[in-house]
């Protein structure tokens, strides 16, 4: 797993930054755009302008070999992944880097918010009652410095749409950055109730983005029990009808546990009968951090354990034409029957393998585990192919 | 971990829960079919719906939370269950919006076969008289330009159109010439034995589909559908075989017609369809217009008959699925789609309101409109109950806005329908008000006496049957449901 945030050993500070920068390894660029990049080195180099300097390796610590004005920044070993084209956030006050953005990943999601209306009993990403707006800020700065030829990007929190407007402006100026980025948005969908909300969301026009919005059950009770919510079933049902309403694109995201898998099969016929415009459905393994771990015994049914349920989901999803994706598992643990389904899911920086999978012949096409499921929990069934 | 709320607290604190609308009708001893505003079913115990509807369903028994979430009660904790069903409801009618689609060209009634159960078709050498004119065409395709679909079928009819080729190529070139932007489907039903390689490539070129006649075996086929030589299963087979060379193998479709004689073969029938290389099969009951009814052909075998028929021809090709080998059966699979999903698969004979003229039409070789195909059938028999209307005499306002036509669709509207209102199957049935005119001259009929509640309410009845008791076949007709 990859850390993307921690802590950095200063060299020397000049001024104080708190800013987003482009890593480059070349130490001759243009000095007028100098200080939009952190140079990355091995060692030290005496150039003058960059925002600031990274050094990767061992080099001297005391900063006298860097130009007066310059901040350096030792990076510790777990930051080695770092490569020219990643976007990091840094703040000198706190000696804190963030990686926003890997250049060569296809998963880089952005986090809008910690702050959120649900309180989901497997929630990876637990919420925060702090006001934490500075990360929209942030993202209206980062989307300035993607590269416009990036393939997609994900919008996350917590719950994205508590800002209201803030965030249409986020999508607008999203598309006006990136007009060739698809736009993965993951909401609870409840504020598009208000088919207002919903109307003017749709007039950005936003050309590919899809709102990947959670049902977890065809049980109102269910579904409000797994979110720990009053009335949410009934808002994001109105949430969905309102977005396709408005011509936006709904992926329905169902994560499976022993909360959702005994209804799992009329969970996915409710949406075919009712949400038959839906997108897509994704169906996705459990995922053992955040209050899942805290939750477990609650949520934890071994995969192994569901994957006759799993196949007559994706059959019946299959059968209504839905477009349909299982996300998270491993290809030992279910049926060959949902293969044409099976995804390679899991987030590059958190994508690992146990031991037992070293000599398995389809390693390749295996979607693997999240790194806190291989820490955890995994299923018991793991076996590798011959 | 104190701080998560348990499932109770998220359940109905009341036991009140609200019945939204629902029917039910027996299934078998034991069970009932009960159907929500938009038909999805469930099958309930029979002692389950006393209490469900005396509001003594407890909220913590399984099947509570089963009729929540299929829109048959709701309770303070939801209150969507009215909007997914006003939508589904919509959704099931949202056809009716585009009006008539499905436009039928009689370009003559002439034809070389004599089969026995036909119902309009004539031997004649006088062309005159019973082929289209040009200028009757000319009109009729104006009316079916006049349509407010954007999409349009012409199916060109007989007699057998084969024998007035001329006519459909004036009609398809000038439909084509005329279309603006709307799309056109063309399809020709024929047998197939006078099809030749130039008109193929006519065919060809205007992207025409083929519909043809198949009854089964050799000696079955040729028996039901005499012609000079008795040689119309040889022609069939081989046409089937050059228009799939010529225009692609899901360009010909073929239909069987049941007689008698086929009462007792449908395991040949099925046969016939699997070697010829038929995705499926639509096992048709006979109509009682036209001939058949004449002949008493009708009268010779009843329902019953025709239900261990269908029965036994949907148990076989059940188990050739088994077997791996895909094959449907098209009549079940349109019932199938009105049950399992929201959309309506538009066949006339199952709508309500009924689809005459508004789904289909028919223009007569003689210029005349009918309602239906059923009803030039009627005509044919000398009762002209539902002839609209003329090409070149009447205007499309005339024809479409004519009592004759409104009246017996707002009639027969099954939801509004004694008997029809109350059965748990009416989403999944149609109105028939040409069948109940031409029976018993009225446009509702008595349903305790009609043939088609009794046949399609059997067949309801089996379906469901099937797929409570065998998930397999639950899997396959979702399929089925999904695809026609």
């Amino acid at each position: 797993m990859l850390k993307l945030s921690g802590n950095i050993d200063p060299i020397k500070r000049a001024g104080v930054c708190d800013d987003l920068f482009t890593i480059t390894t070349d130490p001759s660029l243009p000095a007028s755009v100098r200080n939009r990049f952190a140079l990355l080195s091995q060692r030290p180099i005496d150039v003058a302008g960059y925002g600031v300097q990274l050094v990767n390796g061992d080099g001297q610590k005391d900063g006298t070999h860097f130009p007066a004005e310059s901040t350096v920044y030792r990076l510790p070993n777990h930051f080695k992944y770092l490569k020219s084209g990643d976007i990091v956030f840094i703040n000198s006050k706190r000696d804190f880097l963030h990686t926003l953005f890997r250049k060569e990943s296809r998963h880089n999601s952005i986090l809008l918010t910690e702050q959120c209306n649900h309180y989901c009993l497997m929630c990876s990403q637990p919420p925060k009652k702090v006001d934490d707006s500075y990360l929209l800020r942030r993202t209206f700065e980062l989307i300035k410095l993607i590269p416009t030829d990036t393939r997609s990007l994900g919008f996350t929190g917590g719950e994205p749409t508590l800002y209201g407007e803030a965030l249409i402006e986020l999508i607008r100026q999203t598309k006006l950055q990136l007009p060739c980025t698809s736009i993965d948005l993951l909401t609870n969908g409840r504020r598009f109730k208000d088919k207002e909300f919903a109307r003017r969301f749709g007039e950005v026009r936003h050309p590919d983005c899809m709102f990947g919005i959670p049902i977890y059950s065809d049980d109102p009770v269910r579904h409000d029990y797994v979110v720990q919510a009053h009335g949410a079933f009934d808002e994001t049902i109105r949430g969905i009808l309102n977005l396709k309403r408005f011509g936006q694109k709904v992926e329905i995201r169902i994560v499976l546990h022993k909360q959702t898998i005994d209804r799992l099969v009329s969970t996915c016929e409710f949406i075919c009968r009712n949400l038959v415009f839906a997108d897509h459905v994704a169906l996705m393994g459990l995922e053992i951090t955040g209050f899942t771990r805290p939750n477990l015994d609650l949520l934890w049914i071994d995969p192994y354990n569901y994957k006759e349920i799993l196949s007559e989901a994706v059959s019946v999803l299959n059968s209504y034409g839905m477009n349909a994706s299982v996300y998270n598992h491993q290809l030992c643990v279910v049926n060959k029957d949902i293969e044409g389904n099976y995804r390679k899911s899991i987030s590059d920086w958190k994508n690992e393998y146990l031991d037992a999978c070293a000599p398995c012949t389809r390693k390749a096409e295996c979607g693997g585990f999240f790194s806190s499921s291989k820490t955890y929990k995994h299923s018991a069934y793991i076996r590798p192919f011959a | 971990m104190s701080e998560f709320h348990q499932i109770a607290s998220y359940k109905p604190r009341s036991p009140n829960y609200r019945l939204l609308p629902f029917r039910f009708t027996e299934l078998n001893d034991h069970d009932y079919v009960a159907t929500n505003l938009a038909g999805e079913y469930l099958v309930l115990a029979k002692d389950v719906v006393p209490k469900l509807i005396n509001h003594q369903l407890p909220t913590d028994d399984p099947l509570y939370t089963e009729l929540r979430a299929r829109h048959f009660l709701t309770d303070h904790t939801t209150a969507i269950a009215s909007d997914l069903l006003a939508i589904k409801v919509r959704t099931r009618y949202e056809r009716l919006a585009n009006f008539t689609s499905l436009h039928m060209f009689v370009v003559t009634l002439r034809c070389e076969h004599s089969c026995q159960y036909c119902q309009v078709s004539r031997q004649s050498d006088n062309k005159l008289q019973f082929d289209m004119s040009l200028a009757d065409a000319d009109a009729a395709l104006g009316l079916a330009l006049r349509s407010p679909s954007p999409y349009i079928k012409i199916e060109f009819q007989g007699g057998e159109p084969l024998l007035n080729t001329d006519l459909i190529r004036h009609i398809v070139t000038e439909a084509e010439r005329r279309k603006a932007d709307k799309e056109i489907e063309f399809v020709i039903a024929t047998n197939l034995a006078l099809i030749n390689p130039e008109f193929l490539a006519f065919c060809s070129e205007h992207d025409i589909k083929i519909s043809t006649s198949l009854d089964g075996p050799r000696d079955l086929h040729n028996r039901n559908r005499p012609r000079p030589g008795n040689d119309s299963y040889e022609k069939t087979i081989n046409g089937i075989r050059v228009v799939r060379a010529a225009l692609g193998r899901n360009k010909v479709s073929a239909l069987m017609t049941t007689t008698e004689a086929s009462l007792s073969r449908v395991k040949d029938i099925v046969d016939e369809y699997l070697a010829q290389e038929f995705s499926g099969i639509f096992l048709r009951p006979l109509s009682p217009y036209g001939f058949a009814i004449r002949t008493k052909s009708y009268m010779k075998y009843n329902t019953e008959r025709w239900l261990d028929f269908y029965k036994q021809g949907l148990e076989c090709i059940i188990a050739l699925n088994k077997q791996g080998i895909g094959f449907r059966e098209f009549y079940a699979s349109t019932i199938l789609a009105k049950m399992l999903t929201s959309g309506d698969p538009g066949y006339v004979d199952l709508m309500s309101p009924s689809g005459i003229g508004i789904a289909a039409v028919v223009y007569n070789y003689d210029g005349y409109v009918y309602a239906s195909d059923e009803s030039r059938m009627l005509a044919e028999m000398g009762d002209q109950h539902f002839r609209l209307g003329h090409v070149r005499e009447n205007s499309y306002d005339d024809i479409f806005l004519s009592p004759k036509l409104l009246k017996p669709i707002e009639d027969s509207f099954a939801y509004s329908n004694p008997m029809c209102h109350d059965c748990a199957f009416e989403p999944y049935c149609g109105a028939d008000p040409v069948f109940h005119w031409a029976l018993n001259k009225d446009y509702i009929g008595r349903k305790p006496e009609s043939e088609f509640c009794r046949r399609n309410m059997a067949i309801f009845q089996h379906l469901i049957g099937l797929m409570h008791g065998d998930g397999f076949i639950r899997q396959l007709f979702l399929k089925w449901a999904n695809r026609c």
